[in-house]
């Protein structure tokens, strides 16, 4: 079943009055329970894709279903609400809220949601172990390594029940070690929650990881290639 | 959850916050300070003109206020006096004979207000026996004693006990005279009431205009508490619809326009600095939205609604208006209890403040109704100051605040 369907995705950014093509007639399919890494260049178009994927931003033509659901014709507010609810987002700086600890950054989107406290605190507790922080939940981000932050962006993007997560160079900021741990967490939450991880990488670890490669370029996908 | 992020939000800077905090108090304390004493200048200035100048509440004949004709006399004043002293609030009652005349010493003369006292009942309606700086007050067994300013016998070049002629009309119209001997020497901190009004016993002016003890041209009335000074009218009017009964505010509406003068002052002085410190605010929380806008494109982007982003936004304010504001309005009432009996004396202002009828000493006052204006006010300006900026971080567009540095 596909969770992301993009069809003949256009989008093009004025620069100086210059039309500049981010996005050049983009279509893809991606299936629940993929660990989906898209690769290429700078300015090949990785993070324009994931804005628009993310209904972050408006693509110019084209259309992109979620679930069925056609994103870039919902309103404004339906598409944080649509966010709240099928998105989790890594960022490649972490972005976690400096001034809640761990356990707080990762129930916030539950309390977003409006979800019973009962529920919230169980769910946070069981995300925070799950990515090896049981020990640090009442720790702030200025207390984390970069690699403890990161997997409290993941726990954070996980708590929300999203249908995938959307990953924007999420190991650009980590060393080897972290990297390696991180992608682990990753895998093993894919593997036994069929959670869909959609990455926007230049990071080679992450692309030895990943089960499918799409490479883009000049805004067009380029290659995909699924691992065996 | 808002709330409690919004407050550790505030803490995040702390040097800034602690000084736009700072700047609030000391803006706060002073607008509630400056209430304190500005409402002190009044309440003295009533107090003068109720205290020493006027009472409560005067009772003349109609008319005789228009030009103080000496023939507009009210009559049987013994009886009259009876039934003013048994009605409700009325502390004290004294009649007075009023007449313009002309002060003269041997060096200068000037036109004045005699007003003729009973020195006994006149103590209890005034207190212009307590403003006496040399000599004593008027007393019954003295033989045509008067009492001026310091002010005025400076004027007339005379001294304590030297003696005065005042000349007038009787109820004839024919100019009758007599002299004076200065008794004592009165000091108030309004100079025209100084220089214009001189006292001398009752008896001694009815002798000399050859009218009866009995008559008198003004009854003065003390009441309990200012507060009831209309509704002691409103009933004496009632009583006695045939006579002029005049509150301290009518008798005295400059005095009245002083007081809505100096509360309008208030209000706008007030507002000014709200204002600035609004700015103030402003200034910084467009400074936190500018450094968060990356931390905000977040929120936006994992779901926080923009209604919740500008909530945010508007509590912090709040927050940071309330910090501020709450010790302001705490170290003004305290600053203001202590000068409260203490008082505050601008002497080197003294003859400017007499020239307008003010003490130079002033006694802050301030009342719960200023306080909860100043609250209301805090909260107001913390509202007005979060707008632009809590619009502002809504407006954001996550992408592009996601790539913010």
């Amino acid at each position: 079943m596909s969770v992301v369907e993009i069809i003949d995705l256009h989008k093009t950014y004025d620069v100086k009055s210059m039309p500049v093509k981010a996005v050049n007639g983009l279509s893809l399919q991606i299936e629940e329970g993929e660990f989906t890494a898209i690769v290429g260049p700078s300015g090949s178009g990785k993070t324009t894709l994931l804005n628009i994927l993310g209904g972050l931003d408006n693509p110019t033509s084209g259309e992109v279903f979620i679930d069925k659901v056609r994103i870039n014709s919902l309103s404004e507010k339906q598409k944080t609400e649509f966010r709240m609810r099928n998105i989790g987002y890594v960022f490649q700086a972490y972005n976690l809220i400096p001034v809640f600890t761990a356990f707080e950054n990762v129930e916030f989107i539950m309390q977003l949601q409006g979800r019973h406290k009962t529920e919230r605190v169980k769910r946070t507790k069981e995300l925070l172990e799950a990515v090896g922080l049981g020990n640090r939940m009442d720790s702030r981000p200025s207390h984390l390594s970069g690699g403890q932050q990161q997997r409290v962006a993941v726990a954070r993007a996980l708590a929300s029940r999203p249908r995938f997560i959307l990953a924007d160079e999420p190991t650009a900021n980590l060393d080897s070690k972290s990297t390696e741990n991180l992608l682990d967490i990753m895998e093993k939450l894919n593997r036994e929650e069929n959670m869909t991880f959609i990455f926007s990488t230049h990071d080679q670890r992450v692309v030895n990881n990943a089960r499918r490669i799409i490479t883009i370029e000049d805004g067009t996908v380029i290659s995909d290639v699924t691992a065996g | 959850m808002i709330p409690l992020f919004a407050w550790r939000n505030i803490w995040r800077n702390k040097p800034r916050s602690l000084i736009i905090i700072l700047s609030v108090t000391t803006g706060i304390f002073a607008g509630v300070f400056l209430m304190a004493f500005f409402n002190g200048m009044v309440n003295s200035r009533v107090e003068a003109v109720v205290r020493t100048e006027m009472s409560h509440i005067q009772i003349h004949q109609p008319g005789f206020s228009d030009n103080d004709q000496f023939s507009l006399r009210l009559t049987n004043c013994r009886s009259l006096i009876g039934e003013l002293t048994n009605q409700s609030h009325v502390v004290a009652v004294s009649k007075r004979i009023v007449a313009n005349a002309m002060i003269a010493s041997s060096e200068n003369s000037f036109g004045v207000t005699i007003k003729g006292v009973d020195p006994k009942t006149e103590t209890e309606v005034t207190d212009l026996h307590s403003k006496i700086i040399e000599g004593s007050y008027l007393r019954e067994e003295l033989h045509n004693p008067v009492i001026i300013s310091d002010r005025l016998a400076s004027k007339l070049k005379v001294r304590l006990h030297q003696k005065i002629v005042l000349t007038l009309q009787d109820d004839h119209n024919n100019i009758v005279a007599g002299a004076f001997k200065i008794a004592g020497l009165f000091q108030t901190d309004n100079q025209m009431f100084d220089e214009g009004i001189v006292f001398v016993n009752n008896r001694d002016i009815a002798r000399l205009t050859d009218i009866e003890e009995q008559e008198a041209h003004e009854i003065a009335i003390v009441i309990d508490q200012n507060k009831n000074t209309q509704t002691t009218v409103d009933g004496l009017r009632a009583l006695f619809p045939h006579l002029d009964i005049k509150t301290w505010l009518e008798l005295s509406p400059e005095a009245g326009a002083l007081v809505g003068m100096m509360n309008q002052y208030t209000y706008i002085f007030t507002l000014i600095i709200l204002l600035a410190l609004c700015f103030g605010i402003v200034n910084t929380m467009l400074m936190v939205v500018l450094e968060r806008t990356r931390e905000l494109g977040m929120l936006l982007a994992i779901g926080m609604n923009r209604t919740r982003v500008f909530l945010m936004i508007m509590t912090e304010t709040l927050f940071l208006a309330i910090t501020g504001g709450v010790p302001g309005i705490l170290l003004g009432w305290v600053a203001t209890g202590y000068f409260r009996d203490k008082g505050i004396d601008l002497y080197f202002w003294k003859d400017a403040f007499g020239d307008i009828g003010f003490s130079s000493i002033i006694y802050p006052v301030v009342e719960i109704h200023t306080i909860v204006f100043t609250a209301l006010m805090v909260m107001v300006t913390g509202v007005m100051a979060a707008l632009y900026p809590a619009y502002r971080a809504m407006q954001l567009k996550p992408s592009k605040a996601l790539q913010t540095n």
